[in-house]
């Protein structure tokens, strides 16, 4: 990377040119998954039309009322697509109007179909004067173009306007009729199915993981053109929406052909995002892992997912034949970060690396130190390297967006590796520029490829990129983990959607099968590196479950952590929050600033989300998300992730705090009492998250593990690589302490703020993975929600960096109090995939953005199985050794026994029935009212006047009722014509099963206003948007025919206002996958039975992970 | 470092009931903030005084735009922009148009127009429910009765339907578009000890039995209107008090039976002619609008009034009432026996429930 701020030329011409000559891409497809590669620049033969999409607008309702004078409307409806348009009848004078229209028919080609959204725009004619817009529809088509997928589209859409929000609704049906026949046309890119979900979606499995797919497109940004200087922001607006639904569409298009060019039929884990770089252009960015998916051809066998029969189906799987003597003498690793800055920091490393890019890399004893660019490890690394290098050379990027794996997918992980640039974007359009940025990403890429060489690995997961822009100056930033993969996997990998696991997560039952270390859950735990040739210092240890293989002290990933992960108690949100400020200066003064601040941002981040680590006791990070949002005279950065304690890495050392050296008593005293907090703190929180590892004695560390203690055929495979473990030294690698030293101000501010982080209030845990581990017994009650806080700083540059580091802080916590407060009823409740976004709009301003959601879950159920089977698991007593055992019994009982249950049948089958009753019997009462107007009756009944509040506080008392009664809400609200649509981040739904993926959603939305005071202040004119953006989502779920959207994100809300003219707008990205799922409560009980056996065997690997 | 911009927005639709209610009542989100800190959230949640503050915000701004739909039930039930459970809406809506006792007690019977609710400042005085509660009361009086003003069949059913009430609430409104339709009057200080069930018990019985509804339920016509042919027809009753003999012998009919049955006896006896007369001059001044709005008060001074001052228990009331509706049967020169129980069960009702001992 260069020293010093690269210069691009923006909107690439080229790519521009495109969107308006969608003519000019052609191809066409022969035999089954080939594909004659699409000519970019010729105009060769078109693929025939496809297919008629149809449309046809039932009716109205709720619209508004256009003309004062009658308080009526004369409403009529325009349909287009592409070029052509169809008209309604005007309905006269009615705010419900009945169109009937018939089928209007469009004529199209696919790549039409793909890119295009149908515009349907309700009108209210007027005979005088020109018709008023009343809103719009935006519908995507792509959703029908996959055959799995849902066939029509039909229910009622929230008409919008980007003024007025959401004016009525419309009852609309699409169709699409395709002319060629099913399998020609499957062979188009339209077939390419689309998943937000970064996990092979359940209902499939996945033949293939091809890997890293990424396009981008470039346009003007319709805001900054001329035109808009005398066009109404509605049409500004709307060009917006329109050009940036025809790029995504496009974008979608050009990564469908991608992977069909790769052979893959999906791309998982779809990450799009728009780069709003203002007068520079838009640019609409998106990366995935192609995959070749196969449907689960029986739903009821995908409901028994391999629990039911696991070791048969893992044995199956290659992974048993790994070169497991060649890694593991490759033994030692570190954790750690591995990071890169386009520029240089003029801090001087303990050791500098020759090459050109400059690794910073943090370890927990000193806090810095370098990795070497592409140093390889020793020779059996080499070898090991060898094996896996088939797998990989032919890919550019080994990269993986997928945050979750089949089991037996992932060998080790290396640790965190994430690049950032600093780029200035310029308007100059010069053709010849080379430099685009294609370029810009392409370079970044490389870097993240060469950190994760120097950490043994081969692979990048979880890997994910984004922007932060102010005015010209933009920060590229890509993050990942390093890891070694399974590449027979990659080749052929015949393994399912594993996420319904996790509800039951059950490590050690889990992978059986396995003749190797992963069996217990440590496996990628263990070095990828070379111990003697570590990138960066580190400490190792042996593995604390199976001994053998070298672990590093500290862990952090961006991944969720793996299924068949050995975790100890429960983990919590963890969050590195900063404030930088800089001087305002402009272009490469400023990128230059920038650049030289971000080094110093990380490793402070990196530094407090270790002391925050340690002050819970936990010894590993998961999730790993770091946003450094740029500002014009700050940056921030966020550090985001679950803290967890892994079983197989040592137990943390405290904190020490370190005085300075010539101190007098009283200074003595003040440190001894900031240390005995520190350490009052670690304990409490070792308590709170319920974290207690079994007491390893040291002689067991340093010697060799007696022979009588393994269970043969767990160890068998190591017996070989014991040779490699003598000379490390062991004796400091264990306890020590990760000294703080407080030589000045601001260190002691920065402990007290350590130490003031407010714990989660009890009944809530928060974790910004899908699910925490530990807790087992999900609830079906869920609640998505975003939150978005806007703060203006007041004298920002009066403000010393602490200061501003508490204000940000504390406004984070705050946020989270609140979510908090308002969450309460749902208590026992765990605030899942907590996503902060923060960004710095405007001088002075912070906007903090959190979407999450809280899953309830059952208490009482785990004292349940404690007092059950109280000695065997009786945790805190026990050795580890005897945990170890236990384990392995329930994984060879269970085998034996397969779905039977392992210690006591009726027990377990009490369980399931108590849980079932409880579910059940508030759902009878519900189902008895069979309408509406019944149940009001039926409540009434009890409402007698004066009464009210009393029944009010009995509602409350019992929170579960009414959640199970709002889920039965269908059933009882007949007369409703909504279907009620769940929302969640998380990729599953609890207690549900997801039967079918009706395609991805992804929808941009525009709102101005320029009557905020009437609209409520800011607060109200964004509150009324989220809603309205929700309920656009949940109608164009409904329509599709689903009753969720999973994998959920909220990408984008970028708001702005100018409270003087009393004008705010705010633009929102989402996106997610449409699905349908049914309640397992629902499901036949025919799969009762394997639901029980793994409702029984989560308990139980619940209680010896917990 | 201030706040400029807070929002929770929640994919169901977070509702807390209690500061639902307070929203109800009136309340500033200021005060509803103190309020809520007064009843002890904090202690209870370990909240700070700023997180409740954001919370109520947020939940008044959620009622604001909630309100809009709730002004039409069937909308709030069909809408997108909320999704909340069934269970819930019910409840919006019933509360939304839960109306407070002393607030009904000064606006029933008046007509539902701007001038009264100019007036809604003395009635918040007088009554200490804020004037925005009062207003919202208003509307909502205002706004069924307009829907069902004109509407044909049965009230509280064209009531339920669209307003998605409870049987209870919706008879209620149908009582208060019954009596604002009639414009009977409640307020006057004989009538203060009356409460709202009281007369909404008298609405249910003059609208099942005086209405055209009442008699032919298959005609078009309103449940809100009394039927004018019937109340023309009343005046036929004056026989029985100006026909001496008539008068006599429905005396010793009623006295016969009552008799030893009933402690004020010898009141009763002397104040028969009184009592006969006062029911039956109600009865037949009733055609009259004027009259007919005077009914509540009518029955209180003519009939109530006395009987209390002679000190009769209800259920002395009520077996005298009894025995003097069957005594008319008995007499056979008077021939208007189905005019007669049509009014006198109706009246009866009324007297009873109006009788507090």
């Amino acid at each position: 990377m260069g020293e010093d701020a690269d210069r691009g030329g923006v909107s690439s011409v080229g790519v521009a040119a495109c969107i308006q000559r969608p003519g000019s891409y052609s191809f066409l497809f022969c035999g089954p998954w080939r594909l004659v590669q699409p000519c970019r620049q010729s105009t060769g033969p078109r693929a025939t039309m496809p297919g008629k999409l149809k449309a046809r607008i039932v009716a109205g309702r709720h619209l508004p009322v256009m003309d004062r004078a009658s308080d009526l409307t004369d409403a009529f409806v325009e349909v287009k697509f592409g070029n052509t348009t169809f008209k309604t009848d005007v309905y006269h004078k009615s705010l419900n109007p009945q169109w009937n229209s018939e089928w209007f028919k469009f004529e199209v080609d696919d790549e039409d179909l793909q890119d295009e959204p149908l515009q349907i725009t309700v009108l209210d004619h007027d005979t005088y004067s020109a018709n008023d817009a009343i809103g719009k529809v935006y519908i995507d088509i792509d959703p029908l173009l996959s055959n799995e997928a849902a066939a029509s589209l039909s229910g009622w859409f929230p008409i919008y306007d980007t003024i007025h929000g959401i004016r009525g609704e419309i009852n609309v049906m699409v169709k699409v009729d395709l002319f060629n026949d099913l399998n020609r046309f499957r062979q188009s890119s339209c077939g390419v199915k689309f998943f937000c979900t970064t996990s092979i979606p359940k209902c499939y499995k996945a033949v293939t993981i091809h890997g890293f797919v990424e396009e981008l497109v470039v346009n003007e940004d319709p805001e900054y053109q001329w035109i808009d200087r005398i066009r109404t922001p509605r049409a500004s607006n709307e060009a917006r929406q329109r050009l940036i639904s025809l790029m995504s569409g496009e974008l979608q298009r050009k990564i469908g052909l991608k992977v069909l060019e790769m052979g893959g039929n999906a791309v998982v884990g779809y990450l799009q995002c728009f780069d709003l770089e203002g007068e520079s252009g838009l640019v609409v960015r998106a990366i995935g892992t192609a995959c070749t998916l196969d449907k689960l051809s029986n739903a009821a066998t995908s409901f028994l997912p391999p629990c039911s029969s696991p070791s048969k189906d893992l044995k199956e799987v290659p992974f048993s034949e790994d070169p497991n003597p060649v890694t593991h003498s490759s033994g030692p690793s570190t954790p750690l970060k591995n990071q890169t800055y386009s520029f240089s920091p003029s801090k001087s490393y303990s050791r500098q690396s020759s090459s050109s890019d400059t690794d910073l890399s943090l370890t927990p004893k000193t806090g810095m130190g370098s990795g070497s660019g592409g140093k390889d490890g020793g020779p059996l690394k080499a070898l090991y390297r060898q094996q896996t290098q088939s797998a990989f050379e032919h890919r550019e990027f080994p990269f993986f967006t997928l945050t979750t794996f089949p089991p037996g997918f992932l060998v080790h992980v290396g640790g965190v590796v994430s690049a950032r640039s600093v780029k200035l974007l310029d308007r100059i359009h010069n053709p010849d520029e080379p430099e685009t940025r294609d370029a810009w990403w392409a370079e970044i890429r490389q870097e993240i490829k060469s950190h994760g060489k120097a950490l043994g690995c081969h692979a990048v997961v979880g890997y994910s990129e984004s922007t932060s822009i102010c005015e010209e100056v933009c920060i590229l930033s890509a993050s990942g983990t390093a890891a070694v993969l399974n590449p027979k996997m990659l080749q052929d990998c015949s393994m399912e959607g594993c996420s319904e696991h996790r509800l039951s997560r059950q490590p050690s039952f889990f992978s059986t099968g396995l003749d190797d270390a992963s069996s217990l859950g440590c496996s990628f735990c263990h070095i990828p590196y070379d111990e003697l040739n570590m990138p960066f210092p580190a400490h190792l240890t042996y593995c604390y479950v199976c001994r053998k293989q070298k672990v590093p002290d500290v862990l952090f990933t961006t991944i969720e952590p793996p299924l068949e992960a050995a975790i100890t108690g429960k983990g919590c949100l963890i969050q590195a929050r900063l404030c930088r400020q800089k001087k305002k200066t402009q272009g490469e003064a400023n990128a230059t600033a920038i650049s030289n601040l971000l080094p110093f941002m990380e490793y402070e981040l990196h530094t407090q989300l270790m002391n925050k680590l340690k002050l819970r006791g936990m010894n590993a990070l998961f999730g790993l998300r770091i946003q450094i949002a740029v500002g014009e005279n700050m940056l921030m950065g966020l550090a985001s992730a679950t803290g967890l304690y892994v079983t197989a890495l040592p137990a943390p050392g405290g904190i020490q705090v370190a005085g300075k050296t010539p101190s007098d008593s009283s200074y003595d005293q003040h440190i001894a009492n900031i240390q005995k907090k520190i350490n009052d703190l670690i304990v409490k929180n070792r308590e709170i998250y319920e974290i207690n590892p079994p007491e390893i004695l040291d002689e067991l560390l340093g010697s060799p593990i007696p022979e009588t203690r393994q269970r043969s055929r767990l160890f068998r495979s190591h017996s070989e690589s014991s040779d490699d473990v003598p000379e490390l030294d062991l004796s400091h690698g264990k306890k020590d302490a990760f000294v703080l030293e407080i030589d000045d101000t601001d260190a002691v501010e920065d402990i007290q703020s350590l130490l003031t982080d407010a714990s989660t209030p009890s009944g809530f845990y928060s974790c910004n993975t899908e699910v925490m581990p530990g807790i087992n017994n999900w609830t079906s009650d869920l609640q998505m929600f975003t939150s978005v806080r806007v703060f203006r700083l007041n004298n920002v540059t009066s403000l010393t960096s602490q200061g501003l580091n508490k204000t940000f802080s504390d406004v984070c916590e705050n946020l989270l109090k609140t979510l908090y407060f308002k969450l309460r009823s749902m208590v026992p409740c765990c605030l899942c995939h907590v996503n902060f976004n923060v960004a710095l709009p405007e001088d002075e301003l912070i906007q903090v953005a959190v979407t999450a959601v809280a899953l309830t879950f059952d208490k009482d159920q785990t004292p349940y199985i404690k007092v059950g089977t109280d000695k065997t698991l009786s945790r805190a007593s026990a050795e580890n050794e005897e945990q170890l055992q236990f384990t392995l019994e329930l994984c060879m009982e269970s085998q034996a026994t397969q779905s039977t249950a392992l210690f006591s049948p009726a027990k377990a089958a009490d369980i399931s029935e108590s849980g079932h009753l409880q579910a059940v019997s508030p759902a009878i009462q519900t189902d008895r009212c069979s309408s509406w107007i019944e149940f009001i009756k039926q409540k009434a009944q009890t409402i007698r006047r004066g009464s009210i509040k009393t029944i009010a506080s009995l509602d409350k008392a019992s929170p579960l009722a009414e959640a199970h009664a709002r889920h039965r809400s269908p059933i009882s609200c007949a007369t409703s014509t909504v279907t009620v649509v769940e929302m969640t981040p998380l990729s599953f739904i609890p207690g549900a099963k997801i039967i079918k993926y009706l395609g991805i959603i992804n929808m941009f939305f525009i709102r101005e206003t320029t009557s905020l005071r009437e609209e409520g202040g800011v607060s109200g004119f964004l509150h009324a948007f989220i809603a309205e953006v929700f309920a656009m989502v949940r109608a164009h779920v409904a329509a599709l025919g689903g009753n969720a959207v999973v994998s959920y994100i909220m990408k984008q809300c970028v708001f702005m206002e100018n409270p003087n003219k009393n004008q705010a707008q705010c633009l929102i990205n989402v996106s997610g996958d449409a699905v349908n799922f049914v309640k397992e409560s629902d499901v036949e009980y025919a799969s009762t039975q394997a639901q029980g056996s793994g409702l029984q065997a989560g308990n139980g690997s619940g209680d010896i992970v917990a | 470092m201030a706040v400029e911009l807070d929002v929770f927005v929640g994919n169901t639709t977070l509702i807390d009931e209690d500061v639902y209610q307070l929203w109800l009542d009136g309340y500033s989100a200021g005060d509803a903030v103190a309020i809520r800190i007064k009843r002890g959230i904090l202690e209870q949640t370990g909240a700070s005084p700023d997180v409740l503050e954001s919370d109520t915000m947020d939940h008044y701004r959620t009622f604001q735009m909630l309100e809009r739909l709730l002004h039409s039930p069937p909308k709030l039930i069909n809408q997108l922009l909320f999704q909340t459970p069934p269970s819930m809406q019910s409840m919006l809506i019933e509360k939304y148009y839960t109306f407070d006792e002393p607030f009904v007690r000064e606006v029933l019977g008046k007509k539902l127009s701007k001038g009264t609710k100019k007036d809604l400042d003395d009635v918040s005085a007088k009554t200490g429910i804020t004037l925005k509660s009062c207003r919202r009361q208003f509307d909502n009086f205002k706004r069924v009765f307009k829907v069902v003003e004109e509407m044909k069949g049965p009230l509280v059913e064209n009531i339920q339907q669209n307003f998605l009430l409870s049987d209870q609430l919706a008879g209620d409104y149908a009582a208060v578009v019954f009596f604002a339709n009639n414009r009977f009057e409640t307020g006057k200080r004989k009538l203060q000890y009356l409460t709202f069930e009281d007369f909404a018990l008298c609405a249910e019985q003059l609208i099942q039995n005086w209405t055209l509804g009442a008699v032919d339920s298959n005609v078009d016509d309103m449940d809100v209107d009394l039927d004018r042919e019937f109340l023309q027809d009343l005046k036929d009753l004056k026989v029985l008090i100006t026909d001496k003999d008539l008068l006599d012998q429905h005396k010793s009919l009623v006295c016969t039976a009552l008799r030893g049955k009933v402690s004020i006896f010898n009141e009763m006896e002397t104040n028969f002619k009184n009592l006969s007369r006062a029911l039956i001059n109600i009865a037949a001044k009733l055609i009259h609008t004027k009259d007919v709005r005077d009914l509540f008060i009518d029955l209180v001074e003519k009939y109530i009034e006395p009987c209390k001052s002679d000190h009769w228990t209800s259920s002395d009331v009520g077996a005298f009432l009894t025995q003097y509706t069957n005594a008319a049967r008995a007499l056979d020169a008077f021939k208007h026996q189905a005019l007669w129980e049509r009014y006198m069960c109706t009246v009866k009702s009324c007297i009873l429930k109006m009788y507090h001992d």
